[in-house]
């Protein structure tokens, strides 16, 4: 099995380096960017399996950067990261498909958790399709 | 009024005074003219009535007197064609003639005579011994043998009591002879005697002497040059009757009047208190002005506790609204202290979130036991000084937000705007980031200092930064807040480029409970608390709009008159509340 990519969307740059060492400590294939922008360009050249997306960054917002995630790469799963007062947003990330979501200050195991189970429906899903691929050949 | 009841404030008290003014003068000047019109109507009808009636009267009186003067007159011509004066002297004859007089036209006439040329009465029947009397310088006798008849004016004579005569001069033999009779004073008396009305009204007559012709019922003396004026008056202008309404000898106002007799020689003047005559008037007068005072009173009372009481009214009223006001300001105010809190908690949660990674980034470290070497402890001091700077961050937040709470209270301060607006400012930056809103401030410095509540500005300045931010939530745009001095009044300007108003909403933007936002989202109270907070203050708010373009928000707000203070924000708390 392919190890997991995973890519950290973060406007809080403090935030997002030491997540982005503690993970990388943990042995996770994980990149980091500060914008949405910047991690639709950076979804574009390389493989990712599952985006954690923070909700509130200015800019592109979390929730139009699932949008255009879930438009331009449908596989790609994404766990939201949100603040406590914006439970509405993470109920909209949800019904727009995204896997799950994760209250800032999170756990670095749980997140890690649910980051493999995101990994992991996506294999099954990518699977599926892989044999459906082949029976069709 | 009643006493239980606290008293009313001045504005209260001189409302009361203004309404009951108002309501007696409205309810004065209609009756007064009402009351005015119909009784001069009155009294000039009255008077006209009155005049008619008394000029009548006078009039019949007069040709009745005349018509006596007259007929005793044409009874003595008579008489006269018939004496044989070649026996007149004879004794008997002449009393023959007046038994006859008297037999005829009653007792009216008292003697008889008659008077030759030489002024000798040369024969004489009557009560008086009057025989051969000697006339010849009577002053009657002097005017009678000059015209064919003659009556003369009331004197004594050489009887010695009051009456007149009428003479008729007849020719015979050539020789004058004057037939005198003398007219029972009395029964002329009687004539105007009987002229009498109301408890003062009463006739007399007057020769041009002013000499009374008959004997007054009240005794006065005529004062002459008014009398002879009456008869100048009535003999030039053709009149029959005068009437006047003058003062009389003692002060008491009274009608004349009078009419002329006896071909000019003699006034008959009918006199009358002027309360007597217009008894009618008076009454009718009194009782007016009973029912105006009455009605006056009425109204007086009226106008008084219905004031009284629609004052209370308006009072208890204005003190609910007030109170309401106030509650529907503490919900706002809540509303947006609630919305502000979301903002604080959204802020606050990146650094702790930080600490937090932080804090697990330093247990990996530990637990990998990777303390020892020289870049582990550099790792270590960055993580802890990482740890300090975000809760210094923390600490920031919560300060800021401590100083927009502890101002919660709405006393009366005063201070320079300027430092508030930057509170306020950065307490949404936060917000106005994840928005991608600039939020900038253009603050005139040394802005002289305003007499308000703090926490009530407060309130208006986050609303309106906040209905911006909304406006501009999915946009993002420039939002500027600018403070200056102008004409004694501190100009604020919270200017957006956001989407705008539509013109059919704004209009309504201030009214309570106007919201275009969702069900749930917006209470539509914002806008109306801060028109009704600047409105307390003495200020203005205004807006301009323009879709596309974006919209701006002006508030006038006058600077505190007695002394201008340079950038301190609170000189002094005044006591009091409000």
């Amino acid at each position: 099995m392919t190890p997991m990519k995973l890519l950290l969307v973060d406007d809080e740059t403090d935030f997002l380096n030491t997540l982005l060492k503690r993970m990388q400590r943990r042995n996770v294939d994980v990149q980091g960017v500060g914008s949405g922008e910047s991690a639709l360009a950076w979804l574009a050249t390389h493989a990712t399996d599952v985006v954690i997306l923070d909700v509130r960054m200015p800019g592109m917002d979390g929730i139009e950067t699932l949008r255009e995630i879930k438009k331009k790469f449908p596989l790609t799963e994404v766990i939201m990261l949100t603040g406590h007062a914006s439970m509405e947003v993470a109920i909209e990330g949800m019904e727009m498909g995204a896997f799950d979501y994760l209250m800032k200050p999170m756990d670095m195991d749980e997140l890690l958790y649910k980051a493999e189970d995101a990994f992991k429906k996506k294999m099954i899903h990518e699977g599926k399709i892989r044999q459906m691929a082949e029976q069709l050949r | 009024m009643n006493r239980n009841l606290p008293p009313l404030s001045p504005y209260y008290r001189s409302l009361t005074r203004n309404m009951v003014l108002l309501v007696m003068v409205i309810s004065f000047t209609p009756m007064v003219l009402v009351t005015g019109i119909i009784l001069d109507q009155f009294s000039s009808s009255h008077h006209e009535k009155v005049f008619a009636h008394l000029g009548e009267l006078v009039l019949k009186h007069k040709q009745n007197i005349d018509s006596f003067l007259d007929e005793k007159v044409q009874n003595i011509r008579f008489l006269a064609d018939s004496i044989d004066f070649d026996r007149i002297s004879q004794p008997g004859i002449i009393a023959e003639d007046l038994s006859r007089l008297q037999s005829a036209y009653g007792t009216v006439f008292v003697d008889l005579g008659v008077v030759n040329e030489q002024g000798q009465q040369v024969a004489y029947a009557g009560p008086f011994n009057l025989e051969n009397a000697i006339y010849a310088d009577a002053d009657w006798f002097k005017k009678a043998i000059q015209s064919n008849y003659f009556t003369s004016d009331v004197f004594l004579g050489l009887r010695g009591s009051p009456h007149f005569i009428i003479a008729v001069r007849k020719t015979w033999q050539g020789q004058k002879w004057i037939i005198r009779a003398t007219i029972d004073f009395l029964s002329f008396n009687r004539l105007v005697e009987k002229v009498r009305i109301g408890e003062t009204g009463f006739a007399y007559i007057l020769n041009r002497e002013g000499q009374f012709q008959t004997k007054p019922i009240f005794d006065f003396t005529p004062t002459l040059d008014i009398y002879s004026r009456y008869f100048a008056t009535l003999s030039r202008m053709g009149k029959e009757v005068e009437i006047q309404e003058r003062l009389d000898g003692a002060g008491v106002k009274s009608l004349y009047v009078s009419a002329l007799l006896k071909g000019g020689d003699w006034l008959l003047v009918y006199k009358q208190a002027s309360s007597d005559a217009f008894s009618d008037l008076h009454n009718a007068q009194i009782i007016a002005l009973v029912f105006f005072v009455l009605g006056g009173i009425a109204i007086v009372a009226m106008a008084v506790w219905m004031s009284g009481r629609m004052v209370r009214r308006i009072a208890t009223s204005d003190k609910e609204k007030e109170i309401m006001n106030e509650q529907v300001i503490e919900t706002g105010k809540l509303a947006s202290v609630g919305e502000l809190a979301a903002g604080i908690a959204h802020e606050i949660n990146n650094p702790v979130a930080i600490m937090v990674e932080e804090a697990g980034w330093l247990q990996d470290l530990m637990e990998d036991g990777a303390y020892k070497n020289e870049a582990d402890i550099k790792e270590f001091e960055r993580a802890l000084n990482q740890i300090r700077t975000q809760g210094k961050r923390c600490k920031e937040i919560t300060h800021k937000l401590l100083s927009f709470a502890r101002k919660t209270d709405s006393r009366i301060e005063d201070f320079e705007i300027g430092h508030l607006i930057e509170e306020v400012v950065a307490l949404s930056a936060q917000r106005a980031k994840y928005s991608n809103v600039e939020l900038t401030t253009r603050l005139e410095p040394k802005l002289p200092a305003i007499s308000a509540s703090h926490s009530e500005l407060q309130q208006v300045f986050l609303n309106l930064i906040n209905n911006a931010l909304d406006a501009m939530d999915k946009t993002g745009g420039t939002l500027e807040i600018s403070a200056r001095q102008e004409e004694g009044q501190i100009l604020i300007g919270v200017a957006d480029n956001g989407p705008g108003i539509p013109k059919a909403n704004l209009a309504r933007i201030f009214d309570p409970f106007f919201t275009t936002k969702p069900v749930g989202s917006g209470t539509g109270l914002g806008l109306s608390i801060c028109y009704g907070i600047i409105q307390k203050m003495g200020g203005t708010i205004a807006v301009k709009s323009a879709l596309d373009v974006g919209t701006t928000f002006e508030i006038r707000i006058p600077v505190k008159t007695d002394d201008t203070v340079e950038n301190r924000t609170v000189v002094s708390a005044s006591d009091t509340c409000n």
